[in-house]
């Protein structure tokens, strides 16, 4: 059995290492201190901990005051919430001024499950992607998510970490790396590469064993970092590989698949595919089968695969006649 | 008011009681203790107070209800079932893959339900539209707006409730879920919104106080809602949160998850006595 751990669990333990060395970090809650795990940093740290109340432009507002004042604020909710409410106090508050305010937002995506459209947050990677100055992370297993925790904690600027409310089958090593704007590279391969973030790397691991196993060469890229992108890993892969999937539990607009649309068609363009959500909100069920009804599955991403590379084979069909 | 209708309502709300854990242990997750703090008011509303048609549910002169704390969407389904505008074959399917009852009230999907809530602190903006465009249309409708007391966290609340009084919406009535807890605890202890009185009558309000579980007094404060002129109304309804459940009363840990089967049943037991 796989093992599986909780990003947000993780969280809660990482702030109270990082409480225990650095005086200047604070945490920052709104009513969900329980859910988003910052309630452990609160029970250790009660003077350096503000539960704002339902009150998320609050919650960045004064994370940002702390921030100018050389804090280093840790501000939780869950994503859509933090992304969504809370987005030009974002934008205005903290990334104009590159104020160094952590925002680890937990319940991202539709995993959120049966609490339905309302908290399921498919547009937090496009809101926060937009914005200048911001760092954007989304850990693929627990440990990562520790990694990258602990780098933001050291890094000056703003970052957004996306954590998810369900647990992760672990990837990584618990001691693993984390580098901003730096892609894991899993695998290079000849047919294609799946470049994924969160939930959906451990997907496209397993899709490209599968995939292999039918002789196919296939790549596999974590990209943890959506922005900034690293944009050498991806034309990188689409030298070598001439097709790409990405994966991603956000729509399909503006997060990841998009990022990496925009590097490829400017300067390596080739046959794309984007698994995430189809311009759709989310709605009611249980986690796993939200992810079967959006096609966000080991098997679309096989179907993606093929798709890609048909396309792949008819342009060179279509080079060589027109040669 | 009738002795015998009192006992009528009082008969309904245990019933929308008894729906509600019914949907919820069957769901196996969504928020006990703000639906049952909230049953009895709502109850009043559906089944006394408000005027609307179940087999026409977009009738043009109806009351409106809005959920702003939208959690509470088990006590909405309850009663929004028994008025008829659904089957009450659906409380079976809360919260599960293609149910008309999501998660949070959503009006593109469920019947009776006025508009999209669960995001708090974003429905009273919602009513104020509401009741702006029956007095444009010089339509006879009310609106209903039920918010949470950790809600009213939410900076737009009281940016809507400036815009109420501003404008003078008097076919307006909020209705405040005051049970005292949100989720990390106590209002008091979280993020204290007191003097709650005298902000809303500050806000420009006209303010009613009463117990949320007298069903009298809830008929009395609705009913003197209607009567005033000039300016909104807030019924501020001192409630507890779980009511009617001994084991989920006052407990902020009953806030977000549906009773166990062996709760449900000892919560059965409680509530056919209660009678
Ligand atoms: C904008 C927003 N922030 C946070 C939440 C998560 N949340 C759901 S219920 C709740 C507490 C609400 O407390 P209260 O209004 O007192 O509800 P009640 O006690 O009536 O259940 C919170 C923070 C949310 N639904 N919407
Ligand atoms: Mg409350």
């Amino acid at each position: 059995m796989t093992k599986m751990l909780g990003t947000r669990d993780v969280y809660g333990d990482v702030l109270i290492e990082l409480g225990v060395a650095n005086r200047d970090i604070v945490v920052l809650d709104a009513d969900l201190s329980s859910s988003t795990r910052t309630a452990k940093f609160a029970k250790r740290f009660p003077e350096r901990f503000f539960n704002v109340g339902v009150s998320e432009q609050d919650l960045m507002g004064t994370s940002a005051g702390l921030a100018s004042a050389g804090k280093i604020p840790f501000a939780s909710t869950f994503a859509v919430f933090a992304t969504g409410r809370a987005w030009e106090q974002v934008r205005q508050s903290i990334c104009l001024p590159k104020m160094n305010v952590k925002i680890v937002a937990t319940h991202g995506g539709i995993t959120v499950g049966e609490d339905g459209a309302s908290h399921q947050s498919t547009e937090d990677i496009a809101l926060m992607r937009v914005l200048p100055n911001m760092t954007v992370i989304i850990p693929a297993d627990g440990y990562e998510a520790g990694a990258a925790i602990r780098l933001a904690a050291n890094f000056r600027g703003p970052v957004y970490i996306r954590l998810s409310r369900d647990k992760f089958p672990v990837i990584y090593p618990e001691n693993c790396e984390f580098e901003i704007g730096k892609a894991k590279v899993h695998s290079i391969g000849e047919d294609v590469t799946l470049i994924s973030c969160g939930l959906m790397v451990h997907l496209s691991l397993e899709a490209a064993d599968d995939l292999r196993r039918e002789g196919l060469s296939v790549g596999v890229i974590n990209m943890s970092t959506i922005k900034p992108l690293d944009s050498n890993a991806v034309l990188n892969a689409a030298r070598v590989s001439g097709a790409i999937v990405t994966a991603e539990e956000h729509s399909v607009i503006g997060g990841l698949g998009s990022a990496v649309a925009e590097v490829i068609s400017e300067n390596e363009p080739v046959p794309l595919k984007r698994i995430g959500i189809n311009d759709r909100f989310g709605m009611s069920g249980r986690a796993t089968e939200l992810l079967e009804y959006f096609g966000l599955t080991k098997n679309a991403i096989k179907e993606a695969v093929y798709h890609v590379m048909k396309l792949k084979s008819d342009k060179r069909q279509d080079l060589r006649l027109s040669n | 008011m009738a002795k015998v209708e009192i006992e009528k309502l009082k008969e309904i709300a245990r019933q929308i009681r008894i729906d509600i854990l019914t949907m919820l242990v069957e769901a196996g997750s969504g928020h006990s203790g703000g639906s049952l703090s909230a049953a009895d008011i709502i109850t009043v509303l559906y089944f006394y107070k408000m005027r609307y048609d179940p087999k026409n549910p977009k009738w043009e002169e109806r009351d409106k209800f809005v959920l702003s704390k939208g959690h509470a969407a088990p006590a909405l389904y309850a009663v929004l079932g028994r008025a008829g505008y659904f089957d009450t074959g659906h409380f079976h399917t809360l919260r599960k893959m293609g149910s008309i009852l999501r998660g949070h009230p959503n009006s593109a999907v469920t019947p009776g339900v006025e508009v999209c809530t669960g995001s708090l602190g974003q429905g009273l903006s919602q009513a104020n539209g509401l009741a702006l465009s029956a007095r444009l249309d010089k339509r006879p409708t009310r609106v209903y707006v039920m918010h949470g007391d950790g809600e009213i966290d939410e900076g737009q609340i009281w940016e809507a409730a400036m815009t109420s009084a501003h404008y003078k919406i008097d076919n307006l009535c909020a209705i405040l879920d005051n049970n005292g807890l949100q989720i990390d605890g106590p209002n008091k202890e979280v993020k204290d919104t007191d003097p709650l009185v005298g902000k809303w009558r500050m806000f420009g309000w006209h303010v009613i106080e009463i117990n949320g579980h007298n069903i009298e007094e809830i008929i009395s404060a609705l009913d003197k809602a209607e009567e005033i002129k000039g300016k909104p109304t807030m019924i501020i309804a001192h409630t507890v949160k779980g009511k009617g459940v001994s084991f989920m009363e006052n407990k902020v840990e009953y806030h977000g998850v549906a009773p166990t089967r062996d709760e449900f049943e000892r919560a059965m037991k409680e509530l056919s006595e209660g009678n």
